[in-house]
């Protein structure tokens, strides 16, 4: 797609440049001009009341995509064990295979996984393709590469799910570009086109201001990293029934251009956000490092992990690997309690899907209150003390 | 050495807010900056210059020709060259597409023993362009790159994990993308600010690469937008009101009327 102006419709009104996202239109003589800033993402297009905008499709020679079938999730493990991401792909994997019709397949790449193959199958897929060499035991770049890539131009799949992880977000591009295909980053849905049975993926974009639907029309597969978190998990059923087949590895040490020493654990808390079915957020308006103290007791009391907006972890009061939001960790906890968080959007993005949000703060105008299902307008160092007497006495 | 800094010219997302009554987003006086992530790039490609003389620094960007002010920006900052690949033809491409034109510049360079890109740009998120670049040239990449040595032709980093980190040894050449972790980006100084605008930026268009026409822009991304909107506002939710201690029960109530407690 190519949005073009109609020159002889736009009147120079100038509601395409408020729409566009990207500053990628000038007005020159009264009339809109398209720059090269321009993405093609259509926001636009509506804008205009004269109709002066259009996508143009361009012909393109149409390849012979059938020998694509089944949907593959890339099988994450680190040290043997499946991340977590896997499982909400697989949950999501199965939705997008009944759908088009076909099998949903994992692929896992390690050292002695057999028994994570079993349990792969245990959660839903019909298939697992397992790489098993010594050489694979831990991620590298150039090893997993070169061996999902072998397998993807052999196997044919016609969609291949990654986790949006740092393994994840490492491996697929540089496959993409392998394989010569299209990767849509970070999608927060994905839907399959009841007509043609390709994929929808949608993300956020521009700092989450931004939705887009990113398709992937004349190359196959079609590939996406999937946010940890945002997707379903598979329910465990022992009696499901799969096959496991072996992939033939060709990797030589010459192959792996990269060392990994060592792999460090630290020591800082494990923080797992994802999982967590409440969390207690604190932002700036927490004033200082200590505030953290109050969230973290509050958190306890109710059985929750601590979140942190980034202004928080920005002025070093709390670890990053604790802060929600588009460039920090997306959740969808029970309950979300936000104290002291205005609500940049870039928080937003990562919370609001949440059951339920509380929002404590001490301005009645926070953009956060516009996103919360229970709104306390109020000092956080008061109104946090007061929940937690009454969780006390109602817990009595 | 010769180190190739990938960076971006991207529009300060921070700043952006959401008209609530429109659902529009809200652009005016949001600034164009160079993007953060990649700040730490050049940071961390200039303090090898610091320490070794022979270093060279080269920035390289695809964009508009206002691209020209954060080049400078990084010229300003101590990059020694700077390359702008900008081009109507480049215009709409994916990550994919963007990746083969940086690619192609890049090929055309030819000497280089680091490059450094910086994880993911502020506007897109994607941090693709990185490893398809690394792909495209045949070499290896090393991604979240929070701790960098360099000695010889052997670069020692460390890689950032979600709960921890792992120390990779590599050789050169080969291409790392900085997280903010890595440094902290200088400011430009005063020398630097008037030494930047009497240096030439070198521009490059389709016809100055290495590069079929057919492999750049729109028209050779695979991925496609479908249609952008902006994600509708939930709503307000109810304003619990009283006294502070009214509220915390009032509160208890309501979740436990829920039954979310």
């Amino acid at each position: 797609m190519a949005v073009k102006i109609i020159s002889e419709k736009c009147k120079g009104c100038g509601l395409c440049i408020k729409a566009c996202p990207f500053e990628a239109i000038n007005l020159l003589n009264k009339l809109a001009i398209i720059n090269e800033k321009c993405t093609s993402c259509g926001a636009c297009i509506n804008s205009c009341k004269f109709s002066a905008i259009v996508a143009e499709e361009k012909k393109v020679v149409k390849k012979d995509l059938s020998k694509y079938k089944n949907v593959w999730v890339f099988a994450e493990q680190r040290q043997g064990v499946i991340s977590p991401v896997v499982i909400e792909l697989l949950g999501e994997g199965k939705k997008l295979a009944n759908e088009i019709g076909v099998e949903l397949c994992a692929v896992l790449l390690g050292k002695d996984v057999e028994s994570n193959a079993k349990e792969l199958i245990c959660y839903g897929a019909d298939k697992v393709y397992v790489a098993d060499s010594d050489l694979l035991e831990n991620y590298t770049t150039d090893g997993y590469t070169k061996v999902l890539s072998d397998a993807i131009k052999e196997i044919k799949p016609e969609v291949v799910l990654y986790g949006a992880t740092h393994i994840g977000r490492d491996l697929a591009p540089r496959i993409a570009a392998r394989v010569n295909t299209g990767l849509t980053a970070d999608c927060t849905k994905l839907e399959i086109d009841p007509e043609d049975k390709k994929i929808k993926q949608t993300r956020p974009a521009f700092g989450g201001n931004l939705m887009a639907t990113i398709v992937c029309p004349n190359h196959r597969p079609q590939m996406s990293t999937v946010r940890s978190g945002v997707m379903e998990k598979a329910v465990r059923n022992e009696h499901n029934k799969g096959e496991i087949i072996k992939l033939d590895v060709k990797l030589s040490q010459n192959d792996i251009f990269t060392k990994v020493v060592e792999i460090i654990k630290t020591k800082k808390e494990m923080v797992s956000l994802t999982d967590a079915e409440i969390i207690v957020s604190g932002g700036r308006g927490l004033g200082c490092e200590e505030g953290f103290k109050l969230i973290k007791e509050f958190a306890q009391k109710l059985g929750g992990e601590v979140g942190s907006s980034r202004a928080a972890v920005d002025a070093g009061w709390i670890e990053h690997s604790h802060q929600v939001g588009q460039t920090g960790t997306t959740v969808k906890p029970k309950i979300y309690i936000a104290c002291g968080i205005s609500g940049a959007i870039q928080h937003l993005a990562g919370m609001q899907s949440s059951d339920t949000i509380i929002a404590i703060n001490k301005n009645a105008n926070a953009p956060i209150f516009n996103v919360a299902d229970y709104c306390i307008v109020g000092d956080l160092y008061d109104v946090i003390p007061a929940i937690m007497e009454a969780f006390d006495n109602f817990n009595k | 050495m010769n180190i190739l800094v990938c960076a971006k010219q991207v529009p300060n997302t921070n700043e952006v807010k959401i008209d609530p009554i429109k659902g529009t987003l809200i652009r005016n006086g949001v600034e164009s900056i160079l993007n953060p992530d990649d700040a730490n790039a050049l940071e961390e490609a200039l303090k090898i210059k610091d320490k070794y003389n022979d270093t060279k620094v080269t920035v390289i960007t695809m964009g508009p020709p206002q691209a020209d002010d954060m080049l400078r920006e990084c010229l300003a900052m101590g990059a020694d060259d700077a390359i702008l690949l900008s081009d109507r033809a480049f215009g709409g491409a994916d990550t994919w597409a963007t990746s083969n034109t940086l690619a192609a510049a890049i090929r055309k360079i030819k000497d280089y023993d680091i490059i450094f890109a910086g994880r993911q740009a502020i506007d897109g998120d994607t941090a693709q362009v990185g490893p398809q670049i690394a792909e495209r040239l045949g070499i290896p990449q090393v991604t979240y790159v929070q701790k960098f040595d360099v000695n010889g032709d052997e670069v020692t980093v460390e890689r950032q994990l979600e709960d921890g980190y792992e120390i990779i040894k590599v050789k050169t050449p080969v291409l790392l993308t900085a997280v903010k972790e890595l440094n902290i980006p200088r400011y430009m100084n005063v020398e630097g600010i008037y030494n930047a605008y009497k240096k030439d930026i070198t521009v490059w268009g389709i016809n100055n690469l290495p590069v079929e026409k057919e492999n750049v822009g729109l028209d050779a991304s695979p991925t496609k937008v479908f249609r952008s909107f902006t994600p509708e506002p939930k709503g307000k939710g109810i304003v619990i009101e009283g006294t502070t201690k009214e509220k915390a029960n009032e509160l208890l109530n309501k979740l436990n009327q829920k039954h979310i407690i």
